[in-house]
């Protein structure tokens, strides 16, 4: 596929993103770049100081909202890209509102209880859309631990182990190869079609 | 009884397990999990009484925070 075709396809297709942190801001941005169609975005947070270890944000953005600060970084890199930006803690109703109509959902939460809502409803309310979350990512090093799995409807990214904590932070390599990760699935799931 | 947990093949002297008890077997002792039998997702209240027999495909995912 050349690349104008990859970008033909892709205009017609909607991903809806969970989150506008470490693992949500890169790989929106990626998706952005390759020229995905649509971008529902959701995030409850701002931009801090310390989220530019690893989160694409600028440091003229820290206290702006994560969710439309997000908008506009992708609308410098493609405008053409359509961007949903809800600033709001996603809980079970507004995944079914807002993520009905998206071809793959990307879950992109940092806490695990967050990530468990956000499986558990898109696995009960919307059992065949494609689901692809980050998993294990702390720290630095260990790039081999860092893996790709399927299981059915949900594709895991991520080294399944490394649990964030003060001694192994979430730090831009490892986040943004997780991040990147979930992006690359998401276009073999939607180039596939 | 022969099952798939997480895409490896596993083998049980059982015919029939609850979630709990697949869980104490392999000690998995966090609290963050998702289980799946066959794509059908278990919730936790349902982890005394969901039963795994012979050929189900089961999934056990272990949720850690980062992001």
């Amino acid at each position: 596929m050349t690349f104008g075709e990859i970008r033909d396809k892709l205009k017609t297709k909607a991903v809806g993103i969970a989150g506008c942190g470490g693992l949500g801001s890169n790989c929106a941005v990626a998706l952005a770049r390759v020229g995905i169609g649509t971008l529902i975005l959701t995030d409850f947070d701002r931009v801090s100081e310390s989220n530019l270890n690893r989160q694409y944000y600028f440091l003229n953005q820290v206290g702006e909202p994560k969710a439309p600060a997000l908008k506009r970084v992708i609308h410098q890199i493609n405008p053409s890209v359509s961007v949903i930006a809800y600033e709001i803690k996603l809980d079970p109703e507004h995944i079914l509102k807002y993520f009905r109509d998206c071809d793959v959902i990307v879950e992109a939460f940092d806490q695990a209880e967050e990530k468990k809502m956000l499986i558990e409803t898109v696995l009960s309310v919307f059992p065949e859309k494609p689901l692809v979350i980050g998993l294990g990512m702390a720290g630095w090093g260990m790039n081999d631990s860092i893996h790709y799995r399927r299981t059915g409807n949900l594709h895991i990214c991520g080294d399944e182990v490394t649990e964030i904590s003060s001694i192994a932070p979430p730090i831009a390599p490892r986040v943004g190869m997780v991040a990147n990760m979930q992006a690359n699935v998401v276009l073999e799931i939607l180039l596939k079609r | 009884m022969k099952i798939v947990l997480n895409n490896n093949p596993e083998e049980f002297d059982q015919d029939v397990m609850t979630v709990s008890e697949l869980l104490k077997a392999k000690t998995f002792t966090f609290k963050m999990l998702i289980v799946r039998i066959n794509g059908d997702l278990i919730k936790k209240d349902a982890y005394n009484t969901a039963t795994i027999r012979d050929k189900d495909d089961v999934m056990v995912l272990h949720l850690v925070s980062g992001g």
